[in-house]
């Protein structure tokens, strides 16, 4: 039965000729794990099509529905995460897979006559694939994806003669980002770069049938099928790669940030990690120079590549004889990674509650004190009876979780009001500022709540949140010492003649938390 | 001999494949099945909405009420207009049912001559009571939950009819 439809397909289509001769393809003797990547990199761009496609059908792809839609994802749909963890640690992996493919072709010289035109194909993947990467950064809509693709547009801008134009197609006139660039990136991610992907890597794998796989310069042993052969060492590969996306994907969470913000400026953009190189590279280059980091240096990067197997027209060597390639990669690794060792040593490192307002830092009092943290937990993994603040979003109303904390923790001895801004924070959480609940220092948190309690808030200004009226808080900090700090809560007037601050006869420990308090704001 | 061993390492290596590449299969099947089958995690909350005034309706008299309602709609929290037919069966009493027809959808409206809520699409036509009296229609009309509270009638979510 199954052999007569077997036949039927073969006669009507060839089909079963077709795969017979693209699994029993010749291939050399030499051939083996130093050949894998190829298909590893294949393998990984398929991962990203179907988990790309299963997020998009839960995906609004507008502003700012974009960002509410991946929370849904994120916090109401079965294994939601897990696609998500898939699709943005696969990206990556993609990258370095892409990388590695091009690093071994390039030591092995299999870009060598004829196979220049496979290798200038590669250098078009390799492109594309970063493509992707810019192009989905900006998707999740978060303040990290936004101020990312910010200083992206800015400094094509910057290319000459054509940034207006480059400006202008990402749908960014006047260097803001919005619906527009929005759209386009959102087009070129899932509309134009995948079926340009698919096409380009169908070239590329039929460049390689069409020359045959890249010989040793002497072969010693005759050649062999690539089936099963060299499949199984594929497969082999292709699974050691996806338990270890599985694995990144499972464990380690990628945050979804608050929804972006244009006007929020303590942010601090970052791109992702495969461009930080890029990056810090532009730190090098003051004024007019900065053309050069920013176009000059990465186009002929580029160009080289492209060029390479017409800069090395030798013939064919040994491994161990290509000492100049070995040179080349080990330079190329030297100084990728230590730009983006210096990049990731430049980033300040926030913790989610240094982005907290007051009123937030003391929500995070009245939740300790009402011991919300019996039935909720609030860090991956740590599941309570009730449910885990930092897998779920919190959709009921104010006045819902009002009812509730009264019901749950009555005797906590939280007024009114406290009990309405824990609601009014727990509707705001994320997956960054949920972790700060767990992490806040206490005396910030007791400093905060005295903060809210003497309402400085009318005059002062913290994470956004306050009145202008009197000096804005953030990098108090930097500006004050601690003694200064205390003095001039005691007797304002002493360090600062006219002002309308009233004087605060602090207690000790109010003193101190509310001066551990200010010393958190230091930006 | 040696031809045994080949054929061995054959089968083996295939079999590993097969199994690998399974194992690939099912860690990504799965997880998209429960993604792509599991309902959402949000429960749905009943609501009671003030949708009608007691005095204002006559006993046995359908009446058209529309209301505004709150519907989560996937990601979104939707404001939205929803209509109800509502009857006073007695003093204190209200039913109110579903528009929607329970064969395929269409919005049912109430006929006065014939007495009979009437669907457009497929001629099916249901009583006061919600029964169906002819055409396609496998069962009564829905009913929505409701609460009198003294004049004003409150509907909450809508419960599927049984079957026949």
């Amino acid at each position: 039965m199954l052999n007569n439809v077997l036949e039927w397909v073969e006669d009507r289509t060839g089909a079963v000729s077709g795969v017979k001769h693209f699994l029993y393809e010749e291939i050399p003797g030499s051939s083996g794990w130093h050949q894998v990547l190829g298909s590893v990199a294949m393998f990984c761009f398929l991962v990203q099509i179907v988990t790309g496609i299963l997020l998009g059908l839960n995906y609004a792809p507008t502003t700012p529905d974009a960002h509410t839609s991946l929370r849904f994802i994120l916090t109401e749909l079965t294994g939601g995460r897990l696609m998500r963890g898939l699709h943005h640690w696969g990206a990556a992996m993609m990258i370095v897979v892409v990388v590695l493919h091009m690093v071994q072709t390039f030591l092995w010289g299999s870009y060598k006559k004829p196979r220049e035109a496979t290798w200038m194909l590669g250098v078009v993947l390799l492109l594309l694939t970063l493509g992707f990467g810019l192009t989905g950064y900006l998707l999740p809509w978060d303040n990290r994806a936004y101020w990312g693709t910010v200083v992206t547009t800015q400094i094509t801008a910057k290319a000459p003669l054509a940034g207006p134009y480059i400006l202008h197609l990402m749908g960014s006139d006047d260097g803001q980002i919005g619906v527009q660039t929005f759209a386009r990136f959102y087009s070129a991610h899932v509309l134009l770069l995948p079926p340009l992907m698919m096409l380009l890597i169908g070239l590329h794998v039929f460049l390689v049938r069409r020359h045959g796989v890249a010989p040793a310069p002497v072969e010693t042993t005759p050649t062999k099928k690539f089936f099963p052969g060299q499949v199984f060492k594929d497969t082999v590969a292709i699974f050691i790669m996806f338990s270890i996306l599985f694995a990144l994907a499972a464990l380690v969470r990628v945050p979804l940030g608050k929804i972006a913000d244009p006007t929020d400026s303590t942010y601090i953009p970052r791109p992702e990690w495969y461009f930080l190189f890029l990056f810090q590279l532009l730190k090098f280059f003051e004024g007019p120079l900065e053309i050069i980091g920013s176009m000059v240096l990465p186009g002929v990067a580029v160009g080289l590549l492209f060029a390479t197997p017409f800069l090395d027209r030798g013939a064919a060597v040994k491994l161990r004889q290509r000492t100049f390639a070995f040179g080349i990669v080990f330079l190329a690794g030297i100084g990728w990674g230590g730009l983006t060792l210096a990049a990731m040593r430049s980033t300040p490192h926030k913790e989610p509650w240094q982005s907290y307002t007051a009123e937030e830092a003391a929500a995070v009092g009245s939740f300790r004190l009402a011991q919300c943290w019996q039935c909720h937990g609030v860090i991956p993994g740590d599941n309570k009876a009730g449910p885990n603040l930092a897998d779920i979003a919190v959709h009921e109303e104010r006045d819902a979780l009002v009812a509730h904390f009264k019901k749950n923790a009555a005797n906590s001895g939280l007024k009114d009001i406290q009990l309405r801004q824990l609601a009014a924070f727990m509707r705001k959480l994320d997956d960054e500022s949920v972790v700060g609940i767990a992490t806040a220092p206490i005396p910030v948190v007791s400093g905060a709540q005295l903060y809210m309690k003497i309402n400085c808030g009318v005059c002062h200004n913290i994470n956004g949140a306050g009145g202008k009226s009197g000096p804005p808080l953030n990098g108090v900090a930097k500006r004050r010492e601690r003694a200064w700090l205390e003095t001039h809560f005691l007797d304002p007037q002493k360090l600062s003649p006219g002002t309308i601050m009233p004087p605060y006869n602090f207690d000790h420990t109010e003193m101190a938390n509310m001066v551990a308090y200010m010393e958190t704001l230091k930006d | 001999m040696v031809e045994e061993k080949i054929e061995q390492r054959r089968g083996f290596l295939v079999g590993s494949i097969t199994a690998m590449m399974g194992a690939i299969t099912a860690a990504l099947g799965i997880p998209a099945l429960g993604y792509l089958l599991v309902p959402a995690r949000e429960k749905k909350r009943q609501s009671w909405i003030e949708a009608a005034d007691l005095t204002k309706l006559n006993v046995n008299q359908p009446e058209q009420i529309i209301f505004q309602r709150v519907r989560r709609d996937g990601w979104k929290l939707v404001t939205e207009k929803a209509a109800a037919w509502v009857v006073k069966t007695g003093e204190k009493e209200v039913v109110a049912f579903s528009p929607v027809c329970t064969h395929l959808g269409c919005a049912v409206s109430w006929n006065a001559g014939d007495k009979a809520f009437v669907c457009p699409c497929h001629t099916s036509s249901f009583s006061t009571e919600g029964k169906v009296l002819g055409g396609p229609a496998p069962r009564s009309l829905d009913r929505f939950d409701v609460r009198v509270d003294g004049i004003k009638v409150m509907l909450g979510e809508v419960k599927q009819s049984a079957e026949g």
